[in-house]
């Protein structure tokens, strides 16, 4: 039990880069694990997890450095590991078109898993996962929590010796990624198993009983979770903003002092920060103004925020965005989206049900709700991509139905993924957008430029060549370029590291400043605090409406007790929303 | 435990099992396998042939005495024309010109009493455009005038000098009937074989690949050779009901002679089958992307196939370079061996050499397939 379960050193993997040039995956990392741990590897997107993890499962030979795992020489013989560890992929390989049991019997079959013991396994697996419902279905035809769940319980049809686990949770709403942290759990526990998974969760990592920060292939630090929390000690507080001050704009302003603030997020109501440490009171009086400021216990993502920010002041810092405030308008104005009695079928399928809600000038309004809730299709129909079943729906003054041409020229719209062309320059991008929103000559040339400024953008750049916040920069310029009233978001923060999601949220909370409309949909829970208002959906059916705190009591009320974090409530809205539809089909 | 003969039964039980499953749930495959080969046999079978039947040519009687009737009478009861008469010479062209008739058989008006004078012409005139059909033309129209004229100086000279006259016969080996369906079927198996082996498999590595699934499958115990041998199995039991089809329409359908024995004929066949699978997965590991996979495919083996094996141009007759390219095409070889099976026979030597030929394609393949699927995601 006390033994090594990977021995690391000196391991080094590069991967060639489009422009012709080497991206060091992983450069010269030396850890030890001890057997039946379960380990974590944090960082953000980027930093080495998954090369890290395909070079432990033989997938992938290093450079350089040596690897053990089970005392087997990786490299050396790379079936001998396979044959004793699972390993499940970050998009695990489920056979679409194979039901979920005979997906299960493929894996049990190819580890050579016994009949006898095959049937309590699979009985015990479908109950953890919950999928023994859906034992006939395909596969493909599974929500994306599913078949993370399916997944997970494909790598574990037998006890491996080493279970490594790609990023398990990512593209998973709460409920289905608690789901999955218990069946993790409880295999620790009852099967002392050892384990190494990737998250870009912080609390996930706190389950952990080692965890290594990995960023841009280096290790930043490791050990205990509370080793690695001691490194805030000291420098972490909450302030609650004076009455009348958004909890955003404190934010924002704390955020900006980068001599003085390690990291700033917004969280019920008030503003949770990092100081640099060693920054003393006297200084960052001033910047807190009239806000009540209290000392708060250091958490791992305190400590992780701090890696990083010393990480990029070592290397220089990034430009970064910058948008200038302009006071926004009147609050009584009338509302610049109005949803009503919206609705959209899909043949015999309703996405999206009798849904009503306004969204004011200048406001951030987000959409959440797990997946297939519903919230792509609200968006696409919000942006008059998708026409809708029926209900009335008025985007900028305008009614969608008749008007879908002019409403468009008057949003911007940002893709989940990357809609630039990757081998156009970045002003080259910029030029074809802006001239198909119709900006031409010296307007266009004028508004390119003020927008590379603006987010700090190199034009002569090769878009697809970008890094990821950067390409996040550069298709929210390209939307703004002909500066619409109302701005549209999906999903904008996936895939982007900690530090370039603080940047991106700094822009918005700008830009609303500045009295554009944002609408965004987000699966980071805690990104719903910088909305003014947020709306929460599941199949179909609106949960929840309101500012934040409104949303955190709504769910406390029926949880009994109080909700401080957007993750709970979330999952206490959604639960009771599914028992309350439960109830009424069983009515 | 993983290893030994046991696991590999095991495995391949399994992956066997998994492949099966997922070719019965694919209607495209389905499709692709044994619909597209059905319609390529009566495409071939029935639509393209480079014979000519009820060509329309326009006949002008310009002499109409009952002897220039009586020439061009032997034209209307021939299966490969179909004449239209017409006194005048220019309908005749006109008709030409709009395309309607391939060919205008001109009687001139002087032509019975340049018979009487032993020195009689019937002009000739074909619509180049087409060469194929003109040559066949120029063969059926001189063929039908030459009996008549045989007869006639027969009759006229009586049974005494019959035997003076030399009849050309003429008469085409291997093909009796030399009607192109007979040469076209034996190659339509070429065809489809190629076509339904690299379009089948050149999607299987390229979509797990595409999925993620392999990397999944690394992980396990399974090794690359048995990976390769379980998406071969079930679509060689897809190609074998091809062959079957392409054979049974070739017999019946469209009455193709089997000089060489079946078993021969049915034993290259699959292990042309297996070269052709072998061939799209290789394509499939190497290009690791489904739409590149289906493109190269195509490029690499049906359009050469098709060009290059001598299905359309005789080999011979293209330039050393073409010929040197075409030798290494495993469509040619199989060409060449089942050309030879149907309309010549059991030719031992030519058998044992392009069979080894294609044996040596199966393992070279089979060996590049299995590197691409070692398991490496570098």
């Amino acid at each position: 039990m006390t033994g090594a379960a990977i021995v690391a050193t000196g391991l080094c993997r590069a991967f060639p880069a489009p422009g012709g040039t080497a991206v060091q995956a992983v450069a010269d990392l030396s850890f030890r694990t001890r057997s039946g741990d379960l380990v974590a590897l944090v960082g953000p997107d980027g930093a080495g997890k998954t090369t890290l993890l395909r070079m432990l499962a033989g997938l992938l030979r290093p450079d350089a450095g040596s690897l053990s795992v089970l005392g087997i020489d990786v490299a050396a013989d790379p079936q001998a590991v396979q044959d004793r560890i699972s390993y499940m992929p970050q998009r695990f390989g489920l056979y679409e078109d194979l039901s979920v049991a005979e997906n299960l019997d493929l894996y049990a079959d190819l580890h050579g898993v016994p009949t006898e013991v095959r049937r309590e396994r699979f009985a015990s697996l479908l109950a953890m996962t919950d999928l023994a419902r859906f034992t006939a279905r395909p596969a493909g035809q599974l929500s994306g929590g599913m078949k993370q769940k399916l997944g997970l319980a494909c790598t574990l049809v037998r006890s491996p010796a080493l279970l490594l686990l790609d990023e398990p949770s990512v593209g998973v709403d709460p409920l289905s990624r608690r789901d999955l942290w218990r069946i993790i759990d409880r295999l620790v526990r009852d099967e002392a198993l050892s384990v190494v998974v990737s998250t870009a969760y912080m609390d996930e990592a706190q389950r952990c009983a080692h965890v290594l920060v990995l960023h841009e292939g280096r290790l930043l630090a490791q050990g205990t979770p509370a080793e690695l929390r001691a490194r805030a000690a000291g420098c972490t507080f909450t302030a609650v903003p004076p009455p009348g001050m958004a909890a955003r704009a404190l934010q924002a302003r704390l955020i900006d002092a980068r001599d003085l603030i390690v990291d700033a997020v917004p969280k019920g109501g008030a503003v949770r920060f990092i100081s640099v440490p060693g920054a003393d009171a006297a200084s960052l009086r001033p910047l807190l103004d009239d806000a009540v400021v209290t000392v708060r216990q250091e958490e791992l993502e305190d400590a992780f925020m701090m890696l990083l920010r010393e990480r990029q002041r070592e290397r220089g810092a990034v430009p970064s965005a910058q948008v200038r405030e302009r006071p926004a308008g009147n609050d009584d104005e009338a509302p610049v989206i109005v949803v009503r009695d919206l609705v959209r079928r899909f043949g015999d399928f309703t996405a999206v049900a009798s849904t009503s809600f306004d969204v004011r000038r200048g406001e951030i309004f987000g959409l959440l709700g797990p997946n297939g809730a519903g919230k792509t299709t609200t968006f696409r129909m919000l942006c008059g991509l998708l026409p809708a079943s029926s209900g009335h729906l008025e985007v900028a003054g305008l009614d969608l139905r008749r008007a879908r041409a002019e409403a468009r020229a008057r949003i911007g719209y940002v893709a989940q993924k990357f809609a630039l062309y990757g081998n156009l320059t970045v002003r080259e991008n910029l030029q074809f957008f802006g001239g198909a929103y119709g900006l031409r000559g010296t307007t266009l040339r004028a508004r390119i430029d003020a927008t590379l400024a603006q987010f700090g953008l190199d034009p002569a750049a090769r878009s697809g060549e970008l890094p990821g916040g950067f390409k996040q920069r550069l298709a929210m310029a390209a939307g703004l370029l002909h500066e619409p009233e109302i701005l549209f978001l999906d999903e904008p923060t996936s895939g982007i590291d900690p530090l370039a999601r603080r940047d991106f949220w700094r822009t918005i909370t700008a830009l609303a400043a500045r009295g554009v409309t944002i609408v965004v949909t987000t699966h980071f829970m805690e990104e719903a605090e910088y909305c003014d208002r947020i709306a929460i959906q599941d199949a179909g059916r609106m949960l929840a409406l309101g500012t934040p705190r409104q949303v955190r009591e709504q769910a406390a009320q029926d949880g009994g007790a109080a909700v401080d974090d957007m993750d709970s409530a979330f999952i206490a809205i959604v639960e009771r929303g599914r028992r309350a539809a439960g109830m009424e089909a069983a009515a | 435990m993983s290893g030994g003969a046991a696991g590999f039964h095991r495995r391949c039980r399994a992956l066997l099992r998994k492949e099966l499953r997922q070719m019965l749930r694919d209607r495209t495959t389905l499709a692709v396998g044994l619909l597209l080969p059905l319609v390529l046999i009566l495409l071939f079978g029935y639509g393209l042939s480079f014979d000519v039947k009820d060509a329309p040519i326009a006949v002008v009687l310009e002499d109409t005495s009952p002897t220039a009737r009586d020439v061009t009478a032997g034209l209307a009861g021939s299966p490969y024309l179909a004449p239209v008469w017409t006194p005048w010479m220019h309908d005749a062209v006109a008709r030409m010109r709009r395309g309607e008739v391939a060919a205008i058989v001109r009687v001139p008006q002087d032509f019975s009493r340049a018979l009487a004078g032993g020195g009689a012409r019937v002009q000739l005139l074909l619509n180049g455009a087409d060469p194929t059909t003109a040559s066949a033309l120029e063969w059926y129209v001189g063929g039908a005038i030459g009996t008549w004229a045989a007869h006639r100086a027969g009759r006229a000279a009586g049974k005494e000098a019959a035997g003076g006259i030399v009849q050309v016969e003429p008469r085409t080996w291997f093909n009796e009937a030399n009607t192109s369906t007979w040469y076209l079927v034996p190659g339509l198996l070429v065809l489809v074989l190629t076509l339904v082996g690299a379009f089948l498999t050149s999607l299987l590595i390229a979509r797990e690949w595409e999925r993620g699934t392999l990397e999944s499958l690394f992980v396990t115990p399974v090794r690359p050779a048995e990976i390769v041998l379980c998406k071969l199995a079930p679509f060689l039991l897809i190609g074998a009901i091809d062959i079957v089809m392409c054979l049974l329409a070739a017999r019946f359908l469209f009455h193709v002679p089997m000089h060489g024995s079946l078993a021969v004929i049915l034993l290259s066949a699959m292990l042309y089958l297996a070269v052709s699978l072998l061939l799209g997965l290789a394509i499939s590991g190497i290009t690791r992307n489904q739409f590149k996979a289906s493109q190269v495919a195509l490029l690499a083996s049906f359009m050469p196939a098709m060009m290059l094996s001598g299905f359309v141009f005789d080999l011979r007759n293209v330039p050393v370079i073409v010929q040197v390219v075409s030798q290494l095409l495993p469509a040619t070889h199989f060409m060449a061996l089942v050309k030879t099976l149907f309309l010549a026979g059991d030719n031992w030597r030519l058998i044992a050499r392009e069979c080894a030929i294609l044996l040596l394609y199966v393992g070279v393949l089979f060996t590049v397939t299995c590197r691409t699927l070692r398991k490496r995601l570098d």
